[in-house]
């Protein structure tokens, strides 16, 4: 056994000195992470908040070496990101509710959650390809239909996860206080655990919201992007990242500005959205 | 408290551990009458051949340690367990002579007929009127005005209406744990139901919210068959005037109030109330 009097005097020291390098370690992580996040917000806003504009939201996108605007990709990105949200979100909630609620004690359960969890983690081209060959190859063409077909296999495990996690945080109390009442199992779960559950449902909804407005793989092969303004559901359309993808990488300094610009737009976009999904979430577990 | 004075033991009910007294005057009529009752958890007995009977318009408390058996017991009553799988319940339990276990029986509607109070305060995540509207809705079209009346009436019931009635538009859960609670009984009530179950209903309130329950308690039962789990004996001898103690799944001993915690057929049951375990 050691003396208690090198106990005192060396191990305290030593343990002081592995937590300074750990604490250090951390911070510097920290640091790490937030400055890459300030550089790229910066080189963002330096680059892309020159070319804003009336014209951005006015015109549409310019040919080779013109002026134009992003109005067509912004309003492609709109129709696409809503029909996926349309068409992902009910089925979303509907598998989600069939998790945490009807099937919660099922053997299935835990093989769909498996699942849902292996596509919510899918690499999105894959997605694309898997609509190309499910809408687009039967349909005879690119659409933006099957761009919202895409999003909306990106918006459904999203909104799986969130449903079935908010529906199994309400307490069972609650449900069976609902029943104790004579109200049957729908009207419980409509009335009571949709209710209770309302804040983190809408917060997943928006966070999918969030997760397509960015999303460029599962489009390349389905919406294929449109230089010209269409409102046409079955055939191609723009859409931001589409349209960043495209002029970021060519030669012309009108594209590259504009492919900037429309960079800026889509990161405020999806920052509005996060920040308004965080605000749900603190709402709802404040008191 | 409402111990009935003129009570004497002229009926017998069975208990799995031989001949129990039964209490309460010929007068009253079995509400509910429980034969042979077993309930199992899976593989796990948590009732053993329960008999006995809940009066009309009296109180019947449950008492006994944790895991006796009793919360399970009110479970069964209004087939709340049903929510759950591997949970079975076996005998027959008679509500004004109807088997409420038949798979035929509506369990909602059912439901509507038993109410249950629980634990912990449960306020829907809705307004104080919409909280008890809710209930009334699913079983009745109500206009407006009337709707008004019997949120009112069932608020006032409930000794929680000159405290909330410039909020009801309030959230049910801003409302303190007594208030609460109260309003959870006032939910109960509108729907009109015949008995009411009522589980550990004190037991997450502090001594001035549970004094008003009790009164409460005591008020509802001129109008409703009241069942009461509680772990608190001085609150069994308070509110009921019959009780039942519930050993390990086993009903040890049931009678009225006044002979069960004064002179205890079973030793069982005079170690309990006594202190000495559980």
């Amino acid at each position: 056994m050691q003396p208690a009097q090198s106990r005192s005097s060396s191990l305290p020291a030593r343990r002081k000195s592995a937590n300074a390098i750990f604490q250090g370690l951390c911070y510097l992580a920290t640091a790490l992470g937030l400055t890459a996040l300030c550089l790229i917000l910066g080189s963002l806003l330096y680059n892309g908040i020159g070319g804003l504009s009336w014209r951005v939201f006015t015109e549409i996108t310019p040919g080779p070496g013109s002026e134009g605007g992003l109005l067509n990709a912004i309003v492609g990105s709109l129709i696409m990101t809503v029909l996926g949200v349309a068409i992902g979100t009910p089925i979303g909630i509907l598998a989600g509710t069939f998790m945490a609620e009807y099937g919660r004690y099922e053997r299935i359960t835990p093989v769909v959650r498996f699942i849902n969890d292996i596509l919510l983690s899918a690499p999105s081209i894959i997605i694309g390809l898997f609509v190309y060959e499910l809408v687009v190859v039967p349909m005879g063409g690119f659409s933006a239909l099957a761009g919202g077909a895409a999003l909306a296999v990106i918006v459904i495990p999203v909104v799986v996860r969130t449903t079935e996690d908010m529906l199994l945080l309400v307490p069972s109390q609650l449900r069976e206080a609902a029943a104790s009442i004579g109200a049957p199992r729908s009207v419980i779960i409509r009335s009571v655990c949709y209710k209770a559950a309302q804040a983190g449902i809408v917060t997943g909804i928006l966070l999918a919201i969030a997760r397509v407005s960015g999303e460029t793989a599962p489009l390349l092969f389905t919406a294929l992007g449109n230089l010209n303004f269409s409102l046409s559901l079955t055939s191609p359309m723009a859409s931001l990242p589409l349209t960043i993808n495209q002029f970021a990488s060519s030669a012309y300094p009108e594209w590259q500005s504009l492919a900037w610009t429309g960079a800026l737009i889509i990161t405020a976009a999806v920052l509005l959205l996060s920040i308004t999904a965080r605000l749900l979430v603190s709402k709802r577990s404040g008191p | 408290m409402s111990v009935s004075t003129t009570s004497a033991p002229v009926l017998s009910g069975v208990a799995a551990n031989g001949p129990i007294q039964q209490a309460a005057g010929p007068a009253a009529r079995e509400k509910i009458k429980i034969e042979g009752l077993n309930f199992f958890y899976g593989q796990n007995q948590a009732l053993k051949g329960i008999a006995l009977s809940l009066r009309e318009n009296m109180i019947t408390a449950f008492i006994g340690p944790s895991g006796c058996g009793k919360s399970t017991l009110l479970r069964v009553l209004n087939r709340i367990y049903e929510l759950y799988p591997n949970q079975r319940a076996e005998g027959t339990v008679l509500l004004d002579g109807e088997d409420i276990l038949d798979p035929k029986q509506d369990r909602n509607v059912l439901r509507a007929r038993i109410g249950m109070v629980f634990q912990k305060p449960t306020p829907f995540p809705m307004s104080i009127y919409e909280n008890i509207a809710f209930g009334v809705r699913l079983y009745e079209n109500l206009p407006r005005p009337e709707m008004d009346d019997r949120v009112e009436h069932a608020l006032r019931g409930a000794a929680l209406w000159n405290e909330v009635k410039d909020k009801l538009q309030a959230s049910g859960t801003s409302l303190s744990g007594g208030q609460q609670q109260r309003l959870c009984i006032a939910r109960t009530v509108a729907v009109k139901p015949e008995v009411i179950l009522l589980d550990e209903p004190c037991s997450a309130l502090d001594p001035i919210s549970t004094s008003r329950i009790e009164e409460l308690i005591d008020e509802l039962s001129s109008s409703y068959t009241i069942a009461i789990v509680t772990h608190n004996m001085q609150q069994a001898a308070r509110v009921s005037d019959h009780t039942a103690f519930m050993y390990l799944g086993e009903l040890v001993e049931f009678g009225d109030t006044q002979t069960i915690f004064t002179a205890p057929r079973q030793k069982q049951t005079e170690q309990y109330i006594t202190g000495r375990f559980g």
